[in-house]
């Protein structure tokens, strides 16, 4: 009954405005962007919402200045944000990988459009799945999130930026442009109701304070610029003190460390939905946009007596490898519908390690998967 | 012996590893007496280095200090000073770093006039590579990538400067190293965007190269190449060619990027919600 009687604060906002809005939620108070489609929303979101908390915007000179000025933002204290599209997501690369070697927490954006290069860039893509777990040079962990709704791109902003602060690790959000763009309801939570993580500060003197050993959970507390703890950043290799080292054993350990502090976490990081898997002889894996239409296709299914469900991705990387092996030996067939050539099905395949047949269904002409073309897939592979 | 530099170094980085000779030590001294005369809080300083033999500079000093990327120092720094403009917050880069794969970035610092000081070492030369010309390469002397000569244009870092927006601009040399460390201090003091050039010397590649194999040759040269700025006007247009003008061409005031922001931060808290 209480929660009948609070008034709930809905809104009907497009893709872009949730992120801008969820960001806000979860703390951010820079954003450093250049313009390009279809992410523009968010920085004029932010650059009309962020002086009247007090906080920061500014349009950089291009996408590489853009990333590396939320970096240099992030390490004197502030939330930081940026967001852009395939072209400039490339561009971002180098300083991206700048803020995982010094484990700078912050959150880049990326409304997939159409590619290679400029491609289609009112037109959505899931093209860049690869790139946000690779696209950096060097071994490296990342976190990518991608939601599927209006709503859930307002959640998972505020997700991507805790994950940021905990793990001290940039994290990608992968919109498409179709759910950049759309319109839904959202219902915005008050902020009492949201768990916001901040990054943890160092609890010795700065005398004592070695910026980049660990605690045990492998992620070194953080001082930012300006508080009385001098230290060195380098995107070299670096050891406890950030000073660059050649030392092969600090090296290994410094790699296998960054690497470990997401895979020993992936239980908190891992998030996905489950419809109607508990019986399902056949499971779509999808995420995204096409996440809607999957879940529309399991219950076009169901109504002709087809077992079918659908785990639905919103944490891409580090990819759920357990939960996928887990369902190959469930289920006789996965299907994995994807804006692309077939990215992450071969994830799923390595996952499945051969114990049910795994098959993509792509489709890379700048339209939208719809739920009775995977239907349609589904009932041709059940005749094979 | 005891000196100022001392209580600015970090001592364990010790000895440096520039080559013997290498004008990148002089200019780190020169840095650090002019941030001490000013009495700056050390916890509030931080030092923004890109790629190459001179960033390394931000590793020796005992600041919040930043290595990163090639070219792109300036970004980082303009993030962090608009994040906290209380910091002071100083940019040291290489010619290339700077006026090459940071060419975009400098403009665009100078032209927001935003409150950081870059001090550009300016040795003619990408020494950590091995030799290959910058965009400051005087036309017609030799590097490992141009064997029969440069044939480019070399920037004139001082006028782009001026010409992009900033709202200090000067050039010192490392042997002019009392009126270099007078010209650092001056830009750092400076409201807005500051940026002092340093002519510097790289026996081991530029030198090598260019016949000039000792340090002392090196700075030989600088010595004849610099001039004042009155000695510069008179001088023929061929005999400008082989010089360059020191000294502070420009010190002016107009608010800087920081400044600006905290206006839009009030205006937008008066127009206030359409939340």
């Amino acid at each position: 009954m209480n929660n009948l009687k609070k008034k709930k604060n809905i809104k009907l906002l497009q893709g872009n405005e949730a992120c801008a809005e969820g960001a806000l939620l979860a703390g951010v108070r820079f954003f450093a962007g250049y313009p390009i489609t279809p992410s523009s929303e968010i920085a004029e979101n932010m650059a009309r919402e962020l002086p009247k908390i007090g906080g920061k915007f500014i349009q950089m000179e291009d996408e590489i200045a853009s990333m590396a000025a939320v970096i240099g933002a992030s390490i004197a204290g502030l939330k930081s944000l940026t967001a852009t599209s395939g072209p400039g997501m490339c561009l971002k690369q180098e300083n991206l990988g700048f803020a995982i070697i010094n484990e700078i927490p912050c959150v880049v954006v990326n409304a997939q459009r159409g590619g290679p290069s400029t491609g289609l860039p009112t037109k959505p893509s899931q093209g860049d799945m690869m790139q946000a777990r690779w696209g950096t040079h060097g071994d490296h962990p990342i976190i990518a999130l991608a939601p599927s709704t209006v709503n859930e791109i307002l959640t998972l902003t505020i997700k991507a930026f805790n994950f940021s602060e905990k793990y001290r690790i940039p994290v990608i959000l992968l919109l498409d442009e179709v759910i950049a763009h759309m319109r839904e309801k959202v219902e915005i939570p008050v902020p009492e109701d949201i768990e916001v993580i901040n990054r943890k500060k160092p609890t010795v003197s700065p005398k004592d304070y070695l910026p980049f050993k660990p605690d045990e959970d492998g992620v070194p507390p953080m001082a930012n610029f300006g508080e009385g703890y001098p230290y060195h950043i380098t995107g070299l290799i670096h050891n406890y003190k950030g000073l660059p080292t050649s030392n092969s054993q600090e090296i290994d350990a410094f790699i296998r460390r960054l690497y470990n502090k997401i895979q020993k976490n992936i239980k908190d990081i891992i998030i996905n939905q489950k419809y109607s898997l508990g019986d399902a002889k056949i499971a779509l894996i999808a995420y995204g946009s096409v996440a809607r239409a999957a879940e529309r296709t399991v219950k076009l299914a169901r109504e002709e007596g087809l077992k079918v469900g659908l785990l639905k991705l919103l944490t891409i990387w580090p990819f759920c490898f357990e939960e996928v092996n887990r369902l190959a030996q469930q289920v006789d067939l996965i299907i994995v519908p994807e804006m692309n050539l077939g990215q992450m099905v071969l994830e799923v395949e390595r996952a499945a390690q051969g114990k049910c047949r795994v098959v993509p269904y792509s489709r890379v002409d700048g339209e939208l998967i719809n739920p009775i073309e995977i239907l349609g897939k589904i009932q041709e592979e059940m005749q094979k | 012996m005891k000196t100022v530099i001392d209580d600015y170094i970090r001592k364990e980085m010790f000895p440096n590893m520039w080559c013997p000779g290498c004008g990148n030590g002089i200019v780190l001294g020169a840095i650090i007496r002019a941030i001490d005369s000013l009495s700056w809080d050390k916890d509030k300083i931080v030092a923004v280095s890109g790629i190459g033999c001179s960033s390394r500079i931000t590793g020796y000093v005992d600041f919040c200090t930043m290595n990163t990327t090639h070219g792109r120092a300036l970004p980082f720094a303009t993030g962090i000073k608009m994040a906290n403009p209380d910091l002071k917050v100083i940019v040291v880069m290489g010619d290339g770093d700077c006026s090459a794969i940071g060419g975009n970035h400098f403009i665009h610092a100078a032209r927001r006039n935003i409150d950081l000081t870059a001090i550009i070492i300016n040795n003619m030369i990408y020494g950590m590579t091995g030799g290959q010309y910058s965009p400051l390469t005087p036309t017609g002397k030799f590097g490992t990538t141009a064997p029969y000569g440069n044939i480019d244009q070399s920037f004139d870092l001082v006028k782009l400067a001026i010409a992009a927006g900033a709202s200090y601009v000067a050039r010192g040399t490392v042997y002019n190293v009392r009126q270099s460390t007078s010209l650092i201090k001056k830009a750092l003091d400076k409201k807005g965007f500051s940026v002092v050039e340093i002519i510097s010397d790289c026996p081991v590649s530029y030198g090598k190269m260019n016949k000039m194999k000792s340090p002392v040759d090196m700075l030989k040269w600088i010595k004849d190449i610099s001039v004042s700025q009155k000695v510069w006007e008179g001088l023929s247009p061929d005999e400008k060619k082989e010089k360059y003008a020191i000294g502070e061409f420009l010190s002016k005031d107009r608010p800087g990027y920081t400044e600006l922001y905290e206006e839009i931060i009030k205006k937008a808290q008066e127009i206030g919600g359409n939340k």
